[in-house]
């Protein structure tokens, strides 16, 4: 399983992270792992540095990490996530700049072929709906 | 080595951010996802709940520890934010800062790691508006009221400002004649943290 890509979701709503998930899993399949989460620690609409990085950490591999994010908040709070990965694993992971959803499907699909984390990043940010 | 009065910064803080939660999240919902104030208070009530571990840490590793709390509880930007603000200033200050120079100095590393985590400057209605010319106040030499002055124009300034960062961007044009909910709430921080060491 580790030698695909894996797929993080980070959306302010844990509703809309769960279910990008779930489209992931029912159009791309169960080879490439996807972690999610969403909500702030009450609850609440919003994003969470700890979830976040144990979202990345329970796919995480070294043929590397694509983070799909929904808005300002999510994106910053998961540079700090990445940060706060021990340096040789934080280099493995990428959030890509790309609608999370859509991206996230794309991600996924390129992740399954096998292809390198850059690869799977640029077609998800290169997606045109 | 400069004795700074840790405990009572950290309350003077989660107490003004109390006060005027409602105000953060009135100004966000302007031009925001309005959970400024709501967050500022998670993130400022779980430093208050941590004071006396944090007050008992040599300066810098206070800052970094009070930094951290808010990175991990805030749930938004800006935890992020005002997080790597205070650890960087901890990191540039093991010590507190003995004289002005070095404080500005200690001030000046936190605004450029809010700038690096944000990708923002100055001018583009954020927290910067704020907390940059206060530290140029600081590094100019001036005096408590003068920084305070400093924090409310850079405030008042962004009432003007469209705003190119954040969810405020998307309204472009419609964010111009609200203050930044970032800027205010730094505003406050500023003032809390003056009205500690004035009374000092």
């Amino acid at each position: 399983m580790t030698d695909t890509v894996s797929i993080v979701i980070v959306s302010h709503s844990a509703d809309v992270a769960k279910g990008a998930a779930d489209m992931v899993r029912q159009m791309v399949g169960e080879e490439v792992r996807v972690a999610f989460c969403g909500g702030n620690g009450d609850g609440g609409l919003g994003t969470d540095v700890a979830a976040i990085l144990s979202a990345i950490e329970s796919v995480y591999t070294p043929k590397g990490v694509a983070v799909l994010v929904d808005l300002g908040g999510a994106e910053t709070n998961s540079e700090m996530a990445i940060e706060m990965l021990p340096e040789e694993q934080g280099a493995n992971v990428r959030i890509c700049n790309a609608p999370i959803v859509e991206g996230a499907v794309m991600a996924a699909t390129e992740a399954a072929g096998g292809a390198a984390l850059a690869v799977v990043c640029a077609t998800a940010e290169d997606f045109q709906s | 080595m400069t004795v700074v009065p840790i405990r009572r910064l950290i309350e003077a803080a989660e107490t003004a951010i109390t006060a005027h939660a409602e105000e953060l999240t009135a100004l966000d919902q302007a031009i925001g996802d309005g959970d400024h104030g709501l967050n500022m208070l998670r993130g400022f009530k779980a430093v208050r709940e941590s004071a006396e571990e944090i007050a008992g840490l040599p300066f810098g590793k206070a800052l970094q520890k009070a930094g951290m709390t808010l990175v991990m509880k805030v749930g938004g930007a800006s935890g992020p934010l005002y997080g790597s603000l205070l650890m960087a200033m901890g990191k540039a200050g093991e010590e507190a800062p003995g004289d002005a120079t070095r404080l500005a100095e200690v001030v000046g590393a936190g605004v450029e790691a809010v700038k690096a985590r944000g990708k923002s400057d100055v001018g583009a209605k954020t927290m910067l508006d704020v907390l940059a010319p206060v530290q140029a106040a600081l590094a100019g030499g001036a005096g408590i009221a003068a920084v305070r002055a400093a924090a409310d124009d850079g405030l008042a300034a962004t009432e003007a400002m469209r705003a190119t960062k954040g969810r405020a961007a998307f309204l472009g044009e419609r964010s111009v004649g609200h203050l930044d909910p970032g800027a205010r709430s730094s505003a406050l921080l500023v003032h809390a943290v003056c009205d500690v060491l004035e009374e000092e």
